[in-house]
C-alpha cells in the first residue's frame, strides 16, 4: 500500500511540475492544486497512516492503546492542510479571473509589465 | 509557564475582527488598529526586559504537556523580532492615515494589516514546526489581501506571481516538516533538537533540512528564488510596500535562523559554505539588479534582495559570533528598509509618480525629507556612527577571524555599489531641477515626515549605542544555539523523550 501511494505521490508532483510551467494561467493553477493534493498524500504516509501503531492518546491506567488505533496527528496536519489549500486555491482562482479581466489574456508572457524597464 | 505569550496573538486577532465589524466607521477602524498595534509594542517591549532578565518564556497551549501539545517558546530572537514587528505596524498604521485612499480603507486594509501582525507574531512565538507553516500560512494570505487591494493592473500580474511563488515555497516547507515527522516522529522544535542527533541516519535529516533551506530561501527572497519580490513589492499602496520590504522577507530569514539555529546545528555545518555562497550571489545579483531601474521603490525592492544576503552571510558563518552580526545587520536593516520606503513613499506621493526622470527638486522644496533621505540612505550603506555600520562590522569582522576572505571581499564591494545607488535616487528624486513645474504639487504634511523621522532616529540612536543592541543578540543568538537549554525550558530537566516514555509506557 505505501508503495503505491508513493507512486501516487510521484505522479501528482511530476504532474504539478508539467502544469507549472506551462504559459496558461489555469494550468499554472492545476498545478498548484495538484503539489498541494500530492504534499496531503505524502503526509498521510509519513504517520504509519497505513500501518496500525503509535497512537498518542493511551489509557493511563494500563499504558496501553486501544486495539485499531492508528496515529492520529497526520490526520489532523492533513486536515489543517487541506483547508489552507482550500482557501488558497479559492482566492488564486479569484485573483486569476480578475487579472484575465484586466490583461484580457490566459498567457503568463503578456503579464509582464511589472518586470520591464 | 507564562500564559501572557497569547497575548500578541489574541490583541490583533480580536481587533481585526472589531475592525471588521465596524469598516464603514473609519475613524473608528483606525483608532482600533493604532490600539492594537501599540499595545502589541508596549508588550514585546515588556518581554523584550523580562526574556533579558530571566531567560525563556514559555506557554503550553491547552496546558498540555511539552512535546504532546504546542509550545509558545518566546526567546531574544522572537522578542527582538515581536518588537521590531510591533513597531513597525505602528508606524505604517501612523503613515497609512496620510496615503491610503477612502475606497481602499473601506475595503478591509486596517483587518488586513492586523491579521497581518497577528500572523508574524505567531510565526516568531511558535515553538513547533507544523505551527510555524500555519502561521506563515496566516500572515500570507493577508499579505494576499494586501497586495493585491486595490486592483490595479501592475497589482494583480506582480501579485499572481507573489502568490504562486510563495505557495509553491509553503508547499516545499510542508513537505519537509511532513518528512521530518515520518523521520523523527515529531513536531516540536525542543523535541526534534533532542531527537534527531541521536537518529542514525543523518544523511537523510540533511535532505529534509534541504527542503527547509529552499523553502525559506524563497520566504526570504535568495538567489535564485527571488522573483516574486522585484516584481510585486513596488504595486500595492504605499505604506504596503514599507511595511513588506521590512517585515516580509525577514519572516523568512527569522525562520532560517530558527530552523537552523535550533533544529539543524549539525546540518548548519554541512550547509554552511553553500549558504555563503548563496550570500554573496544574493548580494550581488540584488546590487546589479537595482542598478538598472529606473523606479524609487523598484530601486529599494532589488535592495531587499541584496541586503538578506547580509543576514544569510550571518548564518552562513556558523556559530554565537554570525549570528549575533546577522541579528544585528538585521535589526538595523529592519528599521533603515523600512525608512527608506517610508521616505522614497513621501517623495512619490509628493510628486504624483516613481519615475526617477519626472521627479526632481525635492531638497528645496521639502528639505526635512531630503536629509531624512540622507541619513537613512547613508545609514543602509554602512557609514558610521550610523546603525549600518555596526552590522556589517560585526560580520566583516566575523568573516575575518573565519578567513572567508571572499564572501569579506563581496560584501565591502556591494556597499560600495549600495551607496551608489543611494546616490543616484539622492541626485535624481532631490537634487536635480525638476522637469516640470511643481507649483501645483501638495506640501509634506507632519503624518507623512513623522513615521519616516521616528525610524531615521531610531537608526542615529542604534548607531551611537550599538553596545546594549550588540548584548542583545548576542543574548538571542546564544539562546538560539543552546539547544539543551531549549529543550529543558520546554520539557523539563529529564528532556522531551522522557516525558513521552512516562505518559505512553514505552
Amino acid at each position: 500500500m505505501t508503495f503505491v501511494l508513493s507512486l501516487v505521490v510521484g505522479v501528482l508532483f511530476g504532474g504539478a511540475a508539467y502544469l507549472m510551467l506551462r504559459r496558461s494561467v489555469v494550468k499554472l493553477i492545476l498545478g498548484v492544486v495538484l503539489l498541494s493534493h500530492g504534499t496531503n498524500l505524502l503526509l498521510f504516509l509519513m504517520g504509519d497512516g497505513v500501518v496500525r501503531g503509535r497512537p498518542a492518546f493511551v489509557d493511563p491506567a494500563t499504558g496501553v492503546a486501544a486495539a485499531n488505533a492508528a496515529d492520529p496527528l497526520p490526520q489532523a496536519l492533513i486536515l489543517t492542510a487541506i483547508v489552507i489549500s482550500f482557501g488558497f486555491t479559492a482566492f488564486i482562482l479569484a485573483l486569476a479571473y480578475r487579472a484575465n479581466q484586466a490583461v484580457q489574456s490566459d498567457d503568463l508572457d503578456d503579464m509582464i509589465s511589472t518586470d520591464r524597464l | 509557564m507564562a500564559n501572557h505569550l497569547f497575548l500578541p496573538l489574541l490583541v490583533p486577532l480580536f481587533s481585526a475582527l472589531l475592525a471588521t465589524l465596524v469598516s464603514q466607521r473609519w475613524l473608528m477602524v483606525r483608532v482600533i488598529a493604532l490600539l492594537a498595534a501599540l499595545f502589541n509594542l508596549g508588550y514585546s517591549g515588556w518581554l523584550l526586559w523580562i526574556v533579558g532578565s530571566t531567560g525563556r518564556q514559555i506557554t503550553q497551549a491547552s496546558n498540555y504537556a511539552a512535546p504532546f501539545g504546542i509550545s509558545l517558546v518566546a526567546d531574544g530572537l522572537s522578542a527582538i523580532m515581536l518588537t521590531l514587528t510591533a513597531l513597525l505596524m505602528t508606524v505604517t498604521i501612523v503613515y497609512s492615515f496620510a496615503t491610503v485612499s477612502a475606497e481602499r480603507e473601506r475595503f478591509f486594509y486596517y483587518p488586513l494589516l492586523l491579521l497581518m501582525l497577528f500572523g508574524c507574531s505567531g510565526a516568531f512565538l511558535t515553538g513547533d514546526l507544523f505551527n510555524l507553516y500555519v502561521w506563515f500560512e496566516v500572515l500570507l494570505v493577508a499579505s494576499f489581501g494586501l497586495i493585491t487591494l486595490g486592483g490595479e493592473r501592475a497589482q494583480l500580474e506582480g501579485g499572481l506571481k507573489y502568490v504562486v511563488l510563495n505557495l509553491f515555497g509553503s508547499t516545499c516547507f510542508l513537505i519537509g516538516a511532513g518528512l521530518l515527522y515520518g523521520v523523527a516522529g515529531t513536531l516540536n522544535m525542543a523535541h526534534l533538537a533532542e531527537r534527531l542527533g541521536t537518529l542514525q541516519n543523518p544523511t537523510l535529516i540533511t535532505a529534509i533540512a534541504g527542503f527547509f533551506l529552499f523553502a525559506f530561501s524563497s520566504k526570504a527572497g535568495l538567489v535564485p528564488v527571488f522573483f516574486w519580490l522585484p516584481t510585486s513589492y513596488h504595486t500595492p499602496a504605499l505604506p504596503v510596500s514599507a511595511l513588506f520590504s521590512g517585515l516580509l522577507t525577514k519572516v523568512g530569514v527569522y525562520a532560517l535562523f530558527r530552523v537552523f539555529g535550533t533544529v539543524f546545528p549539525r546540518e548548519l555545518e554541512r550547509y554552511g559554505s553553500l549558504i555563503l555562497v548563496i550570500a554573496g550571489l544574493t548580494m550581488i545579483v540584488g546590487v546589479l539588479g537595482a542598478m538598472a531601474q529606473v523606479e524609487v521603490r523598484r530601486i529599494l525592492s532589488f535592495h531587499i534582495v541584496s541586503q538578506v544576503g547580509y543576514m544569510i552571510m550571518g548564518l552562513g558563518l556558523v556559530g554565537v559570533a554570525g549570528l549575533t552580526a546577522g541579528i544585528l545587520y538585521m535589526v538595523h536593516h529592519i528599521i533603515v528598509k523600512t525608512a527608506l520606503f517610508l521616505i522614497g513613499g513621501a517623495a512619490e506621493h509628493l510628486s504624483g509618480t516613481g519615475e526617477l526622470k519626472r521627479m526632481g527638486g525635492m531638497a528645496r522644496r521639502e528639505p526635512i525629507l531630503a536629509a531624512l533621505w540622507l541619513l537613512a540612505s547613508l545609514s543602509l550603506a554602512g557609514l558610521p556612527p550610523l546603525s549600518g555600520f555596526f552590522g556589517k562590522l560585526g560580520l566583516i569582522q566575523t568573516g575575518v577571524q573565519q578567513q572567508q576572505w571572499l564572501i569579506v571581499g563581496v560584501s565591502v564591494a556591494v556597499s560600495l555599489f549600495t551607496l551608489f545607488s543611494m546616490l543616484k535616487i539622492w541626485n535624481e528624486v532631490f537634487w536635480k531641477e525638476p522637469p516640470e513645474d511643481l507649483g501645483a504639487l501638495p506640501r509634506a504634511t507632519l503624518g507623512l515626515l513623522a513615521p519616516g523621522a521616528l525610524l531615521v532616529v531610531l537608526s542615529i540612536v542604534i548607531g551611537f549605542g550599538a553596545a546594549p543592541v550588540l548584548e542583545y543578540s548576542r543574548l538571542a543568538a546564544t539562546q538560539l544555539l543552546d539547544t539543551q537549554g531549549l529543550v529543558r525550558d520546554v520539557c523539563g530537566p529529564d528532556g522531551c523523550d522522557a516525558v513521552t516514555t512516562t505518559v505512553s509506557g514505552r
